[in-house]
């Protein structure tokens, strides 16, 4: 089945002034649920805007959205329902923080849609666990704490309404190593157990490597393709021209190869990396 | 080489109970004119609490910080000592100020008193270093995460301060412009000496300062050149950090059984040695 679909999606922002601009144009495209998707593409490609009328945060300029088989803006009295079943985590979470402590700000969502008490306690507390947030933090205000934090803050806000799309636009920006790590590792967790739709904005094409199934790449407000990671990876070369440079493992093997080396350049994680050199040393010494 | 920024015993608390848990516990820092500095840190360990102590926004509780030979708690010298270090924030959206964008990164440059038309080169020239120049007429609100995070930049740059400190500026780029930020800012500081320090989480970035500092829970935790720092893979690891890529893969190799350098850091390094491996495998 269909998670989210578009069609002939555009959006113009300050239409009819001089500084229009068409940041999405003409995307359709439809997403299987349970598909785990990463976006790609240049800065400014238009990832953001389009990720924002999945929810209804922005009005098409034309085309039209749907949720499963429903348009988005056929009844406008449904909109809210579908805050619920597209969570979406903004690209800088700090706006999206307002509660006078981290434990009001995570249950705001839960609370919202009606759930008791007793439940959007487990709620939040199990999304802050997800999250790496501690118990002594849950007390404090959200404007106390560290870049990271209040970005792990927003993931579990949204995390706790346990959407049936979750969208994440760029989530890991400012999170240490380990965090990244750590909540890359859980979300792909939480797409295994719950089989719902996630669609992860990022610049690191090494997380998308890691996580992700499908990949829909941006490219000056249009869509450029929408297919299985390894397909959309195996095109490097436009990636790069697109200023979408591969990661360092990846750039390093690819050197190999022009020099002459026999090696299979489409290794995008230290461990496939690894596995590859080891193959062309033991390949190596057979050949003698 | 002189200091331009020094930090002795200081001493930082948000909280003023005086039970409350230091953020910046006794750390003594002395960076000299010149220096490319990384400062690593897991999140919360303090490191935009440190930055925010270079141009005086934050005061230390014990213990001292100097810019350009001048004390920061000294409020005569504020403005001195915000021109001598620049700072580029974590959200670029605390930063932007104007409604235009050549108006924003022009904005320090007309109370500092610039003449017109050396602050017209100068805007032109940091909009163009950031890749920027072509959305100078455009409101800042309506631009995207990176290129806003572009604009902040851009208007430091203007400034000319002797010293930039720089929290997470590329957070939010794609993998060209933060190869482009960093090229501007080694410009910044091979052709104009200017001082540069940079928060990151991205250990390639580090790998290519001249030093990196590390800071865990409020303490400075290792200070050396990269190579050194990032030769402490399993230590690094423990405090919520990495190494680049290329790195943990000759760490991985070693462990494999592969006799591999250890210490590499860059991408031609590593190719390099890579090359030498596979080069021998086939012939000996
Ligand atoms: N509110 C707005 N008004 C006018 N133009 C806008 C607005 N928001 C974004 N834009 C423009 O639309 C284009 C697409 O922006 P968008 O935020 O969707 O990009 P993005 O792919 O998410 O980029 P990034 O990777 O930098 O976050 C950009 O050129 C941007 O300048
Ligand atoms: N305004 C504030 N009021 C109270 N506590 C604060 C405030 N800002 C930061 N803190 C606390 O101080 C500690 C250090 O925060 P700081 O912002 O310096 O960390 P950081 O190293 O920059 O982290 P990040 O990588 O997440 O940006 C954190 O535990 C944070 O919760
Ligand atoms: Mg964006
Ligand atoms: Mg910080």
């Amino acid at each position: 089945m269909t998670a989210i679909r578009t069609e002939h999606l555009t959006h113009t922002y300050s239409p009819n002034t001089p500084f229009q601009k068409v940041a999405v144009e003409d995307v359709s495209i439809a997403i299987e649920e349970g598909e785990y998707v990463g976006v790609i593409g240049h800065t400014g490609s238009g990832k953001s805007t389009l990720i924002q009328h999945l929810n209804g945060l922005l009005a098409p300029t034309s085309g039209k959205v749907f949720i499963g088989e429903e348009d988005l803006w056929a009844d406008k009295a449904k909109l809210r329902s579908f805050r619920f079943a597209v969570g979406l985590v903004f690209q800088y979470p700090e706006y999206q923080l307002f509660g006078e402590t981290v434990y009001s700000d995570i249950a705001f969502g839960p609370t919202n849609m009606g759930l008791t008490p007793d439940e959007v306690d487990s709620r939040v507390r199990q999304a802050a666990r997800f999250v790496g947030l501690t118990e002594e933090k849950l007390q404090k205000s959200p404007f106390e704490l560290s870049g990271g934090q209040k970005r792990r803050v927003a993931i579990a806000g949204v995390l706790a309404m346990d959407p049936r799309v979750l969208i994440l636009d760029e989530p890991t920006a400012g999170l240490d190593p380990k965090g990244r790590d750590k909540i890359l590792g859980e979300i792909r967790e939480y797409h295994q157990e719950k089989k719902n739709t996630i669609l992860l904005v990022s610049h690191s094409m090494e997380d998308i490597a890691k996580n992700a199934t499908m990949a829909l790449v941006m490219n000056q407000a249009r869509l450029f393709c929408y297919d299985r990671v390894e397909e959309v990876f195996g095109r490097g070369e436009e990636l790069s021209r697109m200023g979408l440079a591969v990661p360092q493992v990846s750039r390093v093997f690819l050197s190999l190869a022009k020099r002459g080396i026999p090696i299979d350049p489409r290794v995008y994680t230290v461990e496939a990396a690894r596995d590859e050199i080891i193959r062309c040393v033991k390949e190596g010494r057979q050949g003698k | 080489m002189d200091t331009i920024m020094e930090a002795t015993k200081v001493s930082f608390s948000y909280d003023e109970a005086p039970e409350a848990p230091l953020v910046l516990d006794d750390i003594s820092l002395t960076v000299r004119q010149g220096e490319f500095l990384a400062v690593l840190g897991h999140n919360g360990s303090g490191k935009s609490t440190l930055a925010k102590h270079f141009n005086a926004i934050l005061l230390p509780q014990k213990g001292r910080v100097v810019v350009g030979g001048m004390d920061t708690a000294d409020e005569e010298k504020l403005y001195d000592i915000r021109q001598t270090v620049g700072m580029v924030f974590q959200n670029p959206d605390n930063q932007i100020v104007a409604t235009i964008v050549e108006e924003d990164v022009a904005f320090a440059l007309e109370n500092m008193g610039v003449p017109p038309a050396e602050i017209r080169r100068r805007v032109d020239d940091a909009l163009r270093s950031v890749g920027m120049y072509e959305y100078r007429e455009h409101a800042p609100h309506q631009l995207s995460g990176g290129q806003k995070q572009r604009i902040a930049i851009a208007g430091i740059i203007a400034m000319r301060p002797r010293c930039i400190v720089l929290d997470e500026p590329t957070a939010m780029l794609d993998p060209r412009g933060r190869a482009e930020v960093m090229k501007t800012l080694r410009e910044l500081n091979r052709e104009h000496g200017i001082t540069i320090a940079l928060i990151t989480h991205y250990m390639d970035e580090a790998a290519q300062c001249d030093r990196v500092v590390v800071v865990d829970r409020g303490k400075l935790l290792m200070d050396g050149l990269p190579r050194e720092v990032f030769s402490r893979v399993e230590e690094l690891k423990a405090v919520g950090l990495d190494v680049p890529q290329v790195t943990e893969l000759m760490h991985s190799l070693r462990r494999a059984g592969l006799p591999v350098r250890e210490d590499i850091i860059t991408e031609e390094e590593c190719a390099e040695e890579l090359c030498r491996l596979l080069g021998k495998g086939g012939t000996a």
